[in-house]
């Protein structure tokens, strides 16, 4: 911010009291309130110079005062003007407006992720803890949140207009946004990409509490099981265990440690792993066979919901040592079957 | 050249004009005559009265979409029957009523006759593209009767192709059918320009109606098959599963949206490059005045045809495209805003020592010239990319394309109409009638689009059916908008109407311009010139105009 601190405060203030402006309650919203202050005065100057111009003209050479019309060829000084100038300020906001789109979406490292996954005509949030959302969503102030998003049928978009952020949630794709929320209060979440019948009723709240009351809200609507700990007991319903053993003879590659780390991958390419290599691989495996291996993974596409992903994402995410797997094995051992995620994907 | 002017003295007479006894409109007779006509004209006139209908329904909808939108509940209809609405809307106002509206009435008339041809080229080939315009406009009364449909006019998958049980296919072949209407069309233009402009009349003495006809000609032809394959595609993923764009199947729905936008963002400036050349016209003709800077002014309408192709992806910014497309598309999209402010200077200037009166048209461009700059800016908010992801999606986007195409677009074609109507019909309209539907129009229009942008900026999403009751002031303020809105453009349709029978005689050129078309009769014959013209003037040249008024009085006196 360009201009005295103080005085942004009151006009801030005197803005939110006003109805005609959004509440500022991210810290990003001051620098995009910044961005659309200045096209605002651009575009209030270029519009009072076209009407000055024209009415201007219209009153010094209308017919009664200037009967005769004096023939003009043009003028290139003039013309080089009217092109330099609006090229000059729209390159300033072109540059600004990159700046800014990058602060939005480059996340901090040290972001907590919540997952949302879309769907007709709700928004489904799940924190690593294990908390369940529908239509809310409840985060701290002063911390960095990063929402890794998909949506489980057709395009949603999410959007909190306070915070000043928007993110399209797309199905077959993870997409992410970032915000650290200011002010403690609830603000709406909005789905902005046209989506079916209930798009209109696909709102939410977003719930900012101060850091203490946010972990009183985590620790009070805990299911008793973390995402990791759900995708455990998907590994092992599905089998997964079965090849990806860990053990030096295993059919599969080990998954231990493997997330974040370069992948070599049998068609000779290296590959990042991350949450969206992750999904991609267990739904379309014959697509990436790590090197060292046969292609004998069957695709789990329409088998596991997005949810269910999610878990599994974060199981193999939080998955350290081999010892887990052994445990694992060692569950799916013991006759206890795991609980089958909710909702199947559409077709 | 710059200094020397001329009097117009002694103009005939127009009052004791009369109507020519022979012209295309009594050439021949009965309903036959026009649904084979040949006539370039004819055609125009036929494409105007299809349009009008198009536009009257497609403004039904926006009536009832304003009226559900004027409480925060879902009062007035189901979510679906909403959906519906906007659908159609949307649907109808952009395929069947913008993309053809300057070019296919007033383009179609005027064209050959600014370039002193007979005929377009092809005018077999325009009496095909207004059928088919009518088969494709069918098709998508068809899917409104059968019942609607609810994709939006962005038949976004995988919305449109697996979760719809609407009239998906049906709409969609209707639009592709229209589409081959306009690329006829386009093809048309093109060829005439080349081809058949008559002696003398070199490109830079080509009125600039042609040049931004010829540019929007050309994005006609090379982008509308775009937007067919894709709904080709759209269609046989609904009907057999093809999966092109299911994720599920391999496939990619970010694929759709760079398919469809890559014609629907160049058909914007389909939709406003003629409604620029009628503007150009109009300011000319009223401040008496060539055009500050032609040559600037022709290739601005050709730079935005070709940057026009190359900023599609800013309607994805926030789909995750990588940062570094998206860095480039927002690039490409500035500079494509530079050709636009330009263009708005040079009318501006021309005004400039002029001798302007302010009959209707000029009122309709003035009009243009305000909100086609907010409309232009308001661009600005959203090719900046960290503001876009704010705006998009919200009714910012809604009033900033409204401001375009309806604020620039739509009051572009009513000068046009306005201004030509004494050269289609031979009669001139009711003066102050049109000037108060002007004036109506503006404020209606400012009413109903302004408050959207606040509601933007506020969050309110788009296509929302209800919504939360904070937003509710502003939404009464738009649709008391969109009612005075709605007097403006009913006023015409009225006093054009009346003005077929009993307006005053318009006689040849009652705007004293210097186009080819005001030196011929009004209205003029089926064969537009007894002799081929010869050019010796450029356009606008308004001493050539008073030296051959001049001459005329002689002969006659």
């Amino acid at each position: 911010m360009h201009i005295s601190p103080v005085l942004w405060q009151f006009l801030v203030k005197w803005l939110n009291a006003s109805a005609l402006f959004p509440r500022e309650a991210s810290t990003i919203a001051p620098y995009a309130d910044a961005l659309y202050f200045f096209l605002l005065l651009i575009t209030v100057i270029g519009l009072t110079l076209v009407g000055l111009l024209v009415f201007g003209f219209s009153i010094r050479y209308r017919k009664e005062k200037h009967p005769e019309a004096i023939q003009v060829e043009g003028s290139t000084l003039l013309e080089a003007t009217w092109t330099i100038i609006p090229l000059a300020l729209f390159l300033i906001v072109f540059v600004w407006g990159a700046l800014l789109y990058f602060r939005i979406y480059n996340p901090p490292t040290n972001a907590m992720n919540i997952y949302v996954v879309g769907k007709q005509w709700m928004w489904k949030a799940e924190h690593p803890g294990g908390q369940h959302e529908i239509n809310a969503l409840h985060v701290p102030t002063g911390r960095p949140v990063q929402l890794t998003m998909i949506s489980q049928d057709v395009f949603h978009s999410f959007s909190i207009p306070d915070f000043r952020v928007k993110r399209e949630v797309i199905p077959g794709r993870y997409s992410t946004v970032w915000f650290q929320a200011t002010t403690p209060g609830t603000y709406h979440i909005f789905c902005t990409q046209y989506c079916g019948t209930n798009h209109s009723a696909m709102i939410g709240e977003v719930t900012v509490l101060s850091p203490d009351d946010y972990d009183k809200w985590t620790q009070e609507s805990t299911s008793g099981m973390s995402l990791a700990q759900n995708g455990e007991r998907l590994f092992a319903s599905m089998g997964c265990n079965a090849c990806h053993s860990g053990s030096a003879a295993a059919r599969g590659p080990n998954l231990a440690g493997v997330y974040g780390s370069k992948l070599q991958l049998a068609s000779g390419s290296q590959v990042l792993v991350n949450d969206a290599y992750l999904r991609d691989s267990i739904l379309n495996p014959s697509q990436h066979i790590t090197a060292g291996y046969a292609p004998i993974m069957p695709t789990y596409q329409g088998q596991i919901s997005e949810d269910g992903l999610i878990d599994l994402v974060e199981y193999i995410k939080a998955m350290q040592s081999n010892y887990r797997v052994q445990q694992t094995l060692t569950t799916s051992q013991s006759n206890e079957t795991a609980p089958t995620t909710p909702g199947v994907v559409k077709p | 050249m710059s200094a020397t002017s001329y009097t117009i003295v002694n103009l005939p007479d127009q009052r004791t004009a009369t109507i020519p006894k022979r012209n295309y409109l009594n050439n021949e007779d009965g309903l036959l005559s026009w649904l084979f006509t040949g006539d370039h004209k004819r055609i125009a006139i036929l494409y105007l009265i299809s349009i009008t209908f198009f536009f009257f329904i497609g403004g039904a909808f926006a009536g009832l979409i304003r009226l559900e939108l004027l409480t925060p509940q879902p009062d007035l209809v189901a979510s679906d029957t909403y959906n519906k609405f906007f659908s159609m809307h949307g649907i109808v106002m952009i395929f069947l009523f913008l993309v053809p509206s300057v070019p296919a009435t007033l383009g179609n008339f005027l064209i050959p006759i600014m370039l002193g041809a007979k005929d377009l080229a092809f005018p077999k080939v325009n009496l095909l593209s207004w059928y088919l315009y009518w088969i494709g406009g069918l098709f998508t009364l068809a899917a409104l009767v059968l019942g609607g449909v609810d994709t939006g006019w962005t038949f976004t998958t995988p919305l449109s192709t697996h979760y719809l049980n609407t009239h998906v296919v049906t709409a969609a072949t209707g639009v592709f059918i229209i589409g081959f209407s306009s690329i006829f069309t386009g093809l048309n233009f093109i060829v005439t320009i080349h081809r058949m402009r008559a002696p003398g009349m070199t490109w830079f003495r080509m009125p600039l109606f042609c040049w931004s006809n010829y540019a929007a000609s050309i994005l006609m032809v090379l982008g509308t098959p775009v937007l067919a394959i894709t709904l080709v595609l759209v269609a046989l993923e609904r009907l057999v599963g093809i999966g092109v764009f299911d994720p599920t199947k391999g496939g990619d729905p970010l694929l759709f949206q760079h398919l469809f936008w890559f014609y629907s963002h160049p058909a914007v400036y389909i939709m406003i490059l003629p409604g620029m050349g009628v503007i150009s016209e109009v300011i000319s003709t009223f401040s008496r005045k060539r055009v500050f800077g032609y040559t600037a002014v022709a290739f601005s309408s050709v730079a935005i045809a070709l940057f026009g192709f190359f900023v599609w992806a800013h309607h994805m910014f926030i789909m995750g495209v990588s940062n570094y497309s998206a860095l480039v598309f927002s690039l490409l999209t500035m500079l494509v805003a530079v050709p636009s402010a330009i263009k708005i200077f040079n009318w501006a200037f021309t005004l400039q020592k002029g001798s302007i009166t302010f009959e209707t048209p000029m009122l309709y461009a003035f009009g243009f010239l305000g909100l086609f700059t907010i409309g232009g800016m308001t661009g600005v908010f959203l090719g900046a990319l960290g503001m876009d992801i704010h705006l998009t999606e919200t009714y910012f986007i809604v009033a900033h394309f409204h401001f375009v195409m309806v604020g620039g677009m739509l009051m572009a074609f009513l000068a046009g109409i306005h201004f030509w109507w004494p050269k289609m019909t031979g009669r001139m309209y009711p003066e102050s009638l049109s000037k108060l539907a002007a004036v109506t129009t503006f404020i209606g229009f400012n009413l109903t689009f302004l408050p959207q942008f606040i509601l933007g900026y506020l969050g309110m999403p788009r296509r929302y059916h209800a919504y939360p009751p904070e937003f509710q002031v502003l939404n009464v303020l738009s649709t008391a908008g969109a009612t005075v809105l709605g007097v403006g453009y009913m006023l015409p349709l009225l006093y054009l109407g009346w003005s077929l029978k009993y307006g005053a005689i318009a006689g040849n050129n009652p705007w004293q311009a210097t186009g080819l078309e005001w030196q011929i009769q009004s209205p003029p014959l089926t064969e537009n010139f007894i002799e081929t013209p010869v050019v010796d003037h450029e356009a606008y040249d308004y001493e050539w105009l008073a030296h051959k008024t001049a001459q005329e009085v002689t002969t006659v006196g």
